[in-house]
């Protein structure tokens, strides 16, 4: 606190209150708003757990874990790209940046694709929107982290195109840091919603 | 979303021209000042206030008399509910953020808020889900289910609906007009979110980053703490309710099965996740007036206020606390005995720390040179009101009591008071108190003083006697009665007084304007305040604060105008003698401020487009949802890529 200085509404390399920048501090601020969202729609989903509206074919019985466990692990495995990203532009390696945000925007896009076949399958097999609140639910969900998955993969192919044409180096390298921080925060939930989804075991008895 | 450092600018993406107007429409347009938008904000809560007032005074036109058929039961249904949601969503949660936005910054003595352009988008999108939600006149009515929207009210009407009047009798027609009308309010409750989310993430960042040099968390103002807590609980709360209305939209439209109980759905989930939020909320809407009360009543008894710390933490625990009693709004709905007693333990629990308020505020007054001006009146008035309101909430924690009570007028007279009573009488206090350093004149005090005495009146009139029609088993949200129940007597005397509370705001609408020109001069310290915001001119420079002032004190304006004496008393310094010799004044062309920007206002346009395509449907719907997305996309990139100001200004 003793170290206050002058603040200034316009942002760029002045200081600040608590000394970190307003973009990674609104950053964390909305991530904590985002445990919410996700929250709450977890929390529906264990609600309807078992609630099968008299169609028990379409259960947890329906989910391919080692398939899911592929695309989970991709997504994870993304995290490490966008770290190693942000080190290579910290960095000053230009070049190293580019593969591995575009590796990690990769690894998302694998992730996304893995989620559409799953859901193409569910489809099929008699799974729709409609069928129960299990699987209303389960598709808000999932595709509520789809869409994070989403924006997040168009902020990284933008990162890239940036960095491709020259405006974003080591000097104004705190955007990627932030978007970081937003990437990790979506796998992070990732792990948390695989857990409650695919892993929790499920009993044929709660129709 | 994410604000990208400034850099050059992009060649390519200089489709809008940098605005350069500084006055006229296109200057309010694209302003990012905060001051600025929290006018606009004031201006457009002000148009919701009066739009949900008339409601108001036409459900109370059609209630004066038993059987009375001023308003059809279907037109009563969107009244009393638009009145609801307008009044929550479209004046209290914005009327806070009007505050936070003109005075907050000035109070921590910034220039400006931590991201000003964020800040036009959460008005503009604000307007947005305003139009939107009133955009269901022209298609197919307003929502209708009560501004808490139970299911089976929001599920689908069902194949039998003979003696119901929605698309006369027809099975279908009346479930398209039913889910347009759900559509509208959850679609629109979501994009006015979106506002208020991003308003929150603005207000939190500012205040932790932003502080002047000297102004540590305990020096700040306890309006400034107030609004931390705010945006905090907003935060918090905001995607709760986003959730259940993202469920809801895709039920409605999509067939999903969240809460329709004819589906398989559970409508308790909904009041779970609408009251998780719902608790919160009312601290949301009750909190910025109760900093704007601890503003006024210092000032005007001329003394600190008592218990500071105290106070703080009052507010931080009320913060904390108004997550564990969201249930004691479904005592009734059925939770079992334990769910119950423990909602009711925690209700009254949270009844201390509001005490805690309540006694420093008159512990602040006692021993005071009290001097009773339009501000201070509506302020004290506002205590008085939010106790006899605070104390019918303590008997509904009661759940045997609560069982009684629960759908009539009654619970309709307790959040009155807590509201009305509450956040409206604080915040007209907070405009008396804020309106000569906004414009810089004073508003006409002797109109103030009739203005506060009959909305006194005419509030206890009408709620009042709503607690006796509540005791006397008069249920809420009936759009008629039968004579004989002894109701009669008592609905015509508050309709009676709802038509003085609109005279009452007729005379304030009257002030504000006249004021403007007709007012007297205000200088910058017309009250003899303490705090920052009255260091500077009236109305501020566009950049606040010539020099950012350093913070030495709590009250830090009143320590500049008093200096201990011999004797160890303060005294006061003479006007212009104050000892603080200004060292270094920022040259004007040295300040630099945002510059103003197109894109936030027309990023906010995509929204309210998406919304009205799930309306229709198949490939139009996919076209529109896309024109929408672009538009908004579009925008925000823009916006990335558009440095905040220009180099070298």
């Amino acid at each position: 606190m003793a170290e206050l200085t002058t603040a200034s509404a316009s942002t760029e390399s002045h200081a600040t209150s608590l000394g970190l920048s307003n973009e990674k501090l609104g950053m964390w601020t909305l991530l904590g708003s985002e445990c919410l969202f996700f929250g709450a729609l977890i929390s529906a989903y264990l609600v309807y757990y078992g609630r099968y509206n008299g169609v028990p074919e379409v259960s947890p019985a329906l989910y391919d874990i080692p398939f899911t466990s592929v695309s989970t692990f991709v997504l994870l495995m993304s995290s490490l790209g966008m770290v190693l990203a942000l080190s290579a532009i910290q960095r000053g390696d230009d070049r190293g940046f580019r593969i591995w945000i575009l590796a990690t925007a990769m690894m998302g896009t694998v992730f996304l694709s893995g989620q559409i076949y799953e859901f193409t399958v569910f489809v099929n097999e008699g799974m729709k929107l409609d069928t129960s609140p299990f699987a209303s639910s389960f598709y808000v969900l999932t595709s509520f982290h789809g869409v994070h998955v989403t924006v997040g993969v168009l902020m990284l192919v933008t990162l890239w195109a940036r960095s491709m044409t020259g405006r974003l180096t080591q000097t104004n390298s705190e955007v990627v840091e932030n978007i970081g921080l937003y990437w990790h925060f979506v796998d992070i939930v990732w792990i948390v919603i695989f857990t409650a989804i695919y892993l929790i075991p499920w009993e044929q008895a709660t129709l | 979303m994410t604000a990208v450092p400034a850099e050059a600018p992009t060649p390519g993406l200089k489709v809008l021209r940098r605005p350069k107007a500084t006055t006229g429409l296109w200057s309010w347009v694209t302003t990012t000042d905060h001051k600025k938008i929290g006018i606009m904000y004031f201006i457009a809560t002000m148009f919701f206030f009066v739009v949900a007032g008339l409601e108001a005074l036409a459900l109370r036109v059609q209630l004066a008399l038993p059987e009375n058929d001023f308003l059809s039961p279907d037109v009563y249904n969107q009244l009393y509910t638009m009145h609801g949601v307008t009044m929550v969503f479209f004046v209290g949660i914005p009327l806070g953020a009007t505050f936070f936005n003109y005075i907050m910054p000035l109070q921590i003595g910034a220039r400006d808020v931590a991201f000003p352009r964020l800040n036009a988008f959460s008005f503009w999108v604000f307007c947005a889900a305003g139009i939107f939600m009133y955009s269901g006149v022209i298609l197919g009515g307003l929502p209708d289910g009560g501004w808490f929207n139970y299911a089976p009210l929001s599920a689908p009407v069902g194949p039998d609906v003979s003696g119901y009047t929605l698309g006369g009798g027809s099975a279908e027609l009346a479930n398209q007009i039913h889910t347009g009308r759900m559509l509208m309010y959850s679609v629109g409750l979501q994009i006015a979110g979106i506002a208020t989310l991003a308003s929150a993430v603005n207000f939190i960042v500012t205040i932790l980053n932003l502080r002047a040099p000297g102004m540590t968390l305990m020096r700040m103002p306890v309006f400034v703490w107030m609004t931390l807590v705010v945006a905090f609980l907003l935060l918090f709360a905001i995607p709760v309710i986003g959730i259940a209305l993202w469920q809801l939209m895709f039920e409605v439209r999509f067939g999903a099965i969240f809460f329709a109980p004819s589906g398989g759905g559970d409508p308790m989930l909904w009041e779970h996740m609408f009251w998780l939020f719902g608790h919160p909320e009312v601290y949301i809407l009750i909190l910025p007036a109760f900093g704007i009360i601890s503003e006024i009543i210092p000032t005007f008894s001329r003394k600190p206020i008592f218990g500071y710390t105290a106070m703080i933490f009052a507010g931080v625990a009320i913060g904390f606390l108004g997550w564990g009693v969201w249930a004691h709004h479904m005592f009734a709905a059925g939770m079992g005995p334990v769910a119950n007693t423990a909602f009711s333990l925690t209700t009254m629990f949270i009844a201390v720390p509001t005490g805690v308020k309540i006694f420093n505020w008159i512990g602040t007054m006692w021993g005071g040179k009290i001097r009773l001006a339009t501000p201070m009146l509506f302020a004290v008035g506002a205590v008085a009101m939010f106790t006899i309101g605070g104390l019918s909430g303590v008997m509904h924690s009661v759940v045997p009591s609560n069982y009684q009570q629960t759908d009539t007028y009654f619970v309709v007279a307790h959040f009155h008071y807590v509201l009305f009573g509450g956040l409206v009488f604080g915040a007209i206090g907070g405009v008396y108190y804020w309106y000569p350093k906004v414009t810089g004149r004073l508003m006409n005090e002797t109109l103030g003083k009739v203005n506060f005495w009959t909305l006194l009146v005419g509030f206890n009139i009408t709620f009042g006697l709503m607690h006796f029609l509540g005791m006397w088993g008069m249920p809420r949200r009936i759009d008629t009665y039968y004579a004989g129940f002894g109701w009669e007597t008592l609905n015509q005397i508050i309709t009676g007084g709802a038509f003085l509370i609109a005279f009452s705001v007729l005379l304030l609408v009257i002030n504000i304007a006249m004021s403007l020109k007709r007012g007297e001069a205000a200088g910058d310290d017309p009250w003899d305040a303490r705090t920052l915001e009255w260091m500077t001119t009236s109305p501020p420079a566009h950049y606040n604060f010539r020099e950012v002032p350093q913070v030495s004190a709590r009250d830090e304006l009143w320590h500049r105008k008093h200096a201990v004496s011999e004797s160890g008393d303060y005294v006061r310094v003479p006007a212009g003698g104050s000892g603080d010799v200004v060292v270094h004044e920022d040259d004007e062309a040295d300040i630099h401020m945002p510059d103003p920007s197109f894109f936030p206002a027309l990023s906010a346009v995509g929204l309210p487009i998406m919304g009205w395509a799930l309306f229709t449907g198949g490939i139009t719907m996919v076209v529109t949802l896309a024109v929408g997305a672009v538009i908004t996309v579009g925008a925000l990139f823009a916006w990335a890529f558009e440095p905040s100001a220009e180099e070298g200004h």
